[in-house]
């Protein structure tokens, strides 16, 4: 009864994953003959300057959406678990980013924030009219801020279930002792959260590895090389370039810092994600 | 910002960050209605925020024109196929993880929990090298195959830990009545599983419709082509037509926001639930 689900996953999952340390050694234009590489691939991957810095800008964005999504998920998250009587109605419309595609949130991103038609010409203000896409110090940063825009809605829902776990006690008896709010966010609430801190940052980090296809509607990666990360070098010299060989190299890395990162983050925590999913 | 439960002091700065957040989120979806409703000409001329003075669905109509409706089809054949068989084979082998008590059943569960953690991004070359192998590039089962497989672990995660809750008794009473594995899977564990099967199904129906990278990769013509592909290419087709642009942005979430509305619980569980991902 299992072997269906075995079969489809083993063939479609495990066998690619397994695929692409092999095609990692070969020499591949996606339609050809493939023929042995060696690690030709993995020096010409090494050499390469769009590479290296894809790998730089992959650490960058990461760095960047953690230190944006992380205080604003918990901050809304803490603030929806609370017993504001419009919360619910702000927790409904909260979640609707998520409803998007990545291709729409890109899309609209990119229509909003023409400089001549977008959103600076409705506000009438000057700094919203900036060239955000089309230079090349802004756009990184407005990718960070449209990714925050798709997840921290997600963030803020595992945030929202985190605090309700909280027992009631604790407050009450921290006001007997004389606690204000401020004490109380951070002796009880931020302690209290640290299993779920710990859940929402990997996932927050291994996502912003990931990102490709916000980024690929959006930017293209440009202007210039300025928003090539790593996923999307990988796309690009796959698929553009035709170097399956070198695409896979950067695949491979791709899921070895995953790995190396979410078990790191857990290690150094000493936290199990199967804790969070039994909140959920 | 602390928890406010019996705390009468209303929580100020939490409050104002709170709608403050609100505003960024409401404003692009408002400034996506908006401008879908607006007619082409006007787009250029009026305050971009603006009520459309002249509201029209002439760029609904121009999507519509463009084989739109073909898209919208092509998405929810692939998503209610690769839904519908990631269900089905998840809950078998759920089954089977949940009664085997031998080194087989756990270490299945141990595989799937693993496989949560690969990202599509790092299996596409090979994925898209077996498809062509198998001559299905360009199909609409190139995208249903991979989808179904990458649905696989979460899916058996959520309807294993559902599965476990079912007590014993009532497995044991259907065997005594000589009732065989799988009239006890479709009698008894269907049935009782509605639930969860719900709740992971609207979950992946997102994840599928919205999908955007097999698509990209694993098709080329028109024929085969998803909601969020068709989407980047009117970007590119339209241009500067950005009122039909954005209608078909519309269109593109009309069927999960009907589903958010219906099933906004399962939806909001499925996606805590689906953590791991």
């Amino acid at each position: 009864m299992a072997a269906p689900a075995l079969i489809l996953f083993g063939f479609f999952a495990i066998v690619p994953l397994f695929g692409v340390a092999a095609l990692s050694l070969v020499h591949w234009d996606g339609l050809g003959e493939i023929s042995w590489a060696g690690f030709d691939n993995w020096k010409a991957a090494a050499a390469d300057p769009v590479s290296r810095n894809a790998l730089w800008l992959t650490v960058k964005l990461t760095v960047l959406c953690v230190l944006f999504q992380a205080p604003v998920s918990l901050l809304l998250g803490v603030f929806l678990a609370g017993a504001q009587r419009y919360r619910a109605l702000l927790a409904t419309l909260f979640f609707l980013p998520l409803l998007f595609s990545s291709a729409a949130v890109a899309i609209t991103f990119t229509a909003l924030l023409d400089p001549n038609f977008g959103a600076g010409t409705a506000l009438d203000a000057e700094w919203l009219s900036q060239n955000w896409l089309g230079d090349p110090d802004l756009a990184l940063y407005v990718v960070v801020f449209v990714i925050g825009w798709c997840f921290i809605p997600f963030h803020t829902l595992i945030y929202q279930a985190g605090t309700r776990q909280i027992p009631r006690e604790l407050y009450e008896a921290s006001r007997m002792d004389g606690a204000g709010p401020v004490a109380q966010f951070f002796h009880i609430t931020l302690p209290m959260l640290k299993y779920t801190i710990v859940t929402s940052t990997t996932l927050m980090t291994v996502g912003s590895l990931t990102y490709f296809d916000l980024i690929f509607v959006l930017t293209g990666g440009g202007p210039g090389n300025a928003t090539r990360v790593l996923p999307l070098d990988m796309y690009l010299t796959g698929f553009r370039s035709y170097e399956m060989g070198k695409a896979s190299v950067l695949a491979l890395v791709l899921v070895v810092v995953g790995l190396a990162v979410s078990l790191g983050l857990n290690r150094i925590t000493g936290a199990s994600r199967m804790d969070s999913r039994s909140e959920a | 910002m602390t928890k406010q439960t019996n705390d009468s002091r209303p929580n100020v700065l939490g409050a104002i960050g709170a709608w403050i957040w609100l505003a960024i989120i409401i404003v692009p979806i408002y400034y996506i209605f908006v401008t879908s409703l607006r007619p082409q000409e006007d787009y250029y001329a009026e305050n971009p925020l603006s009520w459309p003075s002249n509201a029209t669905l002439d760029a609904y109509n121009r999507v519509l024109e463009n084989d739109f409706v073909r898209f919208f089809l092509n998405s929810v054949v692939v998503t209610a196929v690769s839904v519908a068989v990631s269900l089905a084979v998840s809950l078998m082998a759920a089954y089977v993880v949940v009664r085997s008590r031998d080194w087989f059943g756990r270490n299945l569960f141990r595989v799937a929990l693993l496989g949560i953690a690969i990202p599509i991004q790092a299996a596409i070359i090979p994925v898209y090298y077996l498809i062509v192998q198998l001559g299905l590039y360009d199909t609409l089962a190139a995208l249903i195959l991979p989808s179904i497989a990458f649905a696989i672990p979460l899916t058996l995660l959520i309807l294993t830990n559902f599965l476990r809750e079912i007590p014993e008794s009532l497995f044991e009473s259907m065997r005594m009545d000589g009732a065989t594995e799988w009239r006890i899977l479709v009698r008894l564990v269907v049935p009782l599983s509605r639930p969860a099967l719900a709740t992971v199904g609207v979950y992946q129906a997102l994840q599928v419709w919205n999908g955007f990278l097999f698509p990209l990769v694993l098709t080329q013509s028109s024929s085969t082509r998803v909601i969020p592909l068709s989407l980047w290419s009117f970007q590119g087709q339209f241009g500067v037509d950005v009122p039909a642009v954005l209608a078909a942005v519309v269109l593109s979430v009309l069927p999960m926001l009907a589903a958010y509305i219906v099933a906004r619980r399962q939806l909001v569980s499925g996606l805590t639930a689906g953590i791991g991902k």
